[in-house]
């Protein structure tokens, strides 16, 4: 009984055959997410690289920038201490080009159109979707922080402060990760995502990535820098490596990641809305 | 010879022609260099400030110098990905089928990676005057640095050629690009060579790029070093990465 129960297909309509009852919302999400995962974990090479760039980055610039803790005013910490923030940023980014390009493949390849002739409700496809992306975040953020702490990074925050600068970082994933999907369900295309990944990039080198924001020499940077909310981003999360618990950094880190979450999801809704009328 | 360049002339103009009429070619090949001088000249500027970091020209220079040979090596590097594509889309099997003399093939594309960096360094050079950039060196330093940015175009185009004739997908794009953007970091890029330490410090001291990111400065700056090291590292890898785009050419001529 329960086996056949478990093959029971979790999208199958419950229609004039009713033979089924409709799946419920959780179980539209899982079914969705699952594949999603397991998708995202079959293509390696977009694993890897994600996973591996930032690090390379963070070795190198780690290492090649130590002398700017020499400059007057810098924290008290080593500049490898002070870079470990940006790999997760970067890891987001990348979050959102994966999690765009596999849902622009699904409305490229049809399987969006034939997924809309189920009962799956948008709001589900939509969170489905971006479970292979949470998931990746997860690893990611998990990796970055390990291969901080061997490379001698400590945590100021300490074990509680990690496990809260994981969560920040995952949300700041989500929140990508729902741009991403924005973007797709937008343009409908892999390649238009993709396009848009050179200036999500150049936001993190408009930060306070290198530096902090007071230390900026260029006004119209410092600037940029100041309205950037990457800025604010990345210092919630560095906050954590090197200060300890600071109120107002991590409301603003938590605030900004909420807000682009909400934002960006609100906008996937509404453009997944017309794309299944479209469809 | 006839031959040879009337192939690499053909090769060459449909080269500059694709990347001018195409923006989502065009624009990251022109806009990446700029955000890079603009980050690192910019952003990082109070990095001179750092005891013993001693550049006449000041920061917006010392950053230019690397920029400007990134775009260059970039240059070559968005030359393979057209490659590439060329081998995905079929038109490169056909090109093969057609050339007179499949060598002149390589030299177009090293031509066309040429013109499209000029087309790069003509505007991160206008940005970075516009920006304040101070040159101390003479006219002749100048065509040094423009030199050493071709042979630096040169090598990548050849190494991407090399790469995407093998591979002949564009899923080469990460080979091609990952070890030139390694290298190019592993240089001294935001302060001087005896400012590094460490591990980066050793890996710079041995890397090819620093002497030509050196020479380059150098020049700039009207105090000329390691000039004849970077044209001679740069000469040995041009013909290094020329028999290697070859051999290239030759596994997709077998591939058919």
């Amino acid at each position: 009984m329960s086996s056949s129960a478990s093959r029971r297909p979790v999208l199958a309509a419950a229609g004039p055959l009713g033979a089924l009852p409709a799946p419920s919302l959780l179980e539209q999400v899982g079914a969705i997410a699952r594949r999603s995962v397991v998708r995202t974990f079959r293509q390696r090479a977009l694993l890897v690289f994600p996973l591996v760039f930032p690090l390379i980055l963070f070795a190198i610039n780690g290492s090649a920038l130590s002398a700017a803790r020499k400059i007057p005013g810098f924290p008290d910490v080593s500049y490898r201490d002070f870079a470990l923030a940006v790999p997760f940023l970067q890891g987001a980014l990348f979050v959102a080009v994966t999690a765009g390009t596999d849902l622009a493949r699904d409305i490229q390849s049809g399987f969006f159109d034939r997924l809309a002739l189920t009962p799956l409700r948008g709001s589900a496809l939509l969170a489905g979707q971006l479970g292979g992306a949470v998931v990746v975040a997860c690893v990611q953020s998990l990796c970055y922080l390990l291969v901080g702490i061997a490379s001698g990074v400590g945590i100021a925050s300490g074990f509680g402060g990690a496990l809260v600068l994981l969560a920040l970082s995952i949300l700041i994933a989500f929140g990508f990760a729902g741009l991403g999907s924005l973007l797709a369900l937008r343009f409908g295309t892999g390649e238009a995502v993709q396009g848009f990944f050179p200036l999500l990039f150049v936001t993190v080198f408009l930060s306070s990535s290198s530096l902090p924001r007071n230390l900026i020499k260029t006004e119209w940077f410092k600037e940029v820098a100041t309205y950037n909310p990457v800025s604010y981003l990345i210092e919630g999360i560095r906050s954590l490596i090197i200060t300890g618990w600071d109120g107002q950094a991590l409301a603003l880190g938590f605030g900004f990641a909420l807000a682009l979450s909400v934002i960006t999801l609100s906008f996937a809704g509404a453009a997944m809305k017309n794309r299944l009328v479209r469809t | 010879m006839r031959r040879f360049a009337y192939v690499a002339r053909g090769v060459a103009w449909r080269s500059v022609h694709n990347t001018l009429v195409n923006p989502a070619i065009l624009l990251p090949s022109l806009i990446f260099p700029l955000f890079f001088l603009a980050a690192f000249a910019g952003g990082l500027s109070k990095v001179a400030e750092v005891p013993n970091f001693h550049y006449g020209p000041g920061y917006t220079a010392f950053q230019f110098a690397f920029v400007f040979l990134q775009s260059a090596a970039f240059g070559g590097v968005f030359t393979g990905f057209a490659i590439a594509r060329d081998f995905d889309s079929g038109f490169a099997r056909r090109l093969l089928l057609t050339a007179p003399r499949r060598s002149g093939i390589i030299a177009g594309y090293a031509l066309g990676a040429l013109a499209r960096w000029l087309l790069t360094a003509t505007l991160i050079t206008l940005a970075a005057l516009l920006a304040g950039m101070n040159v101390l060196g003479n006219g002749g330093e100048l065509v040094g640095i423009v030199g050493i940015g071709v042979l630096m175009n040169l090598v990548a185009a050849l190494w991407a050629c090399g790469v995407a004739m093998f591979l002949r997908t564009e899923q080469a794009g990460a080979l091609i690009q990952m070890p030139v953007f390694v290298v190019l970091f592993l240089a001294p890029v935001y302060v001087p060579l005896n400012l590094l330490s460490g591990w980066i410090h050793a890996v710079a001291q041995i890397n090819p790029a620093t002497a030509a990111l050196e020479a380059a400065r150098g020049l700039l700056a009207g105090s000329p070093v390691k000039v004849a090291l970077a044209f001679g590292l740069l000469a040995a890898g041009s013909a290094l990465f020329a028999l290697w785009a070859r051999r290239g050419l030759a596994s997709a001529e077998r591939a058919g």
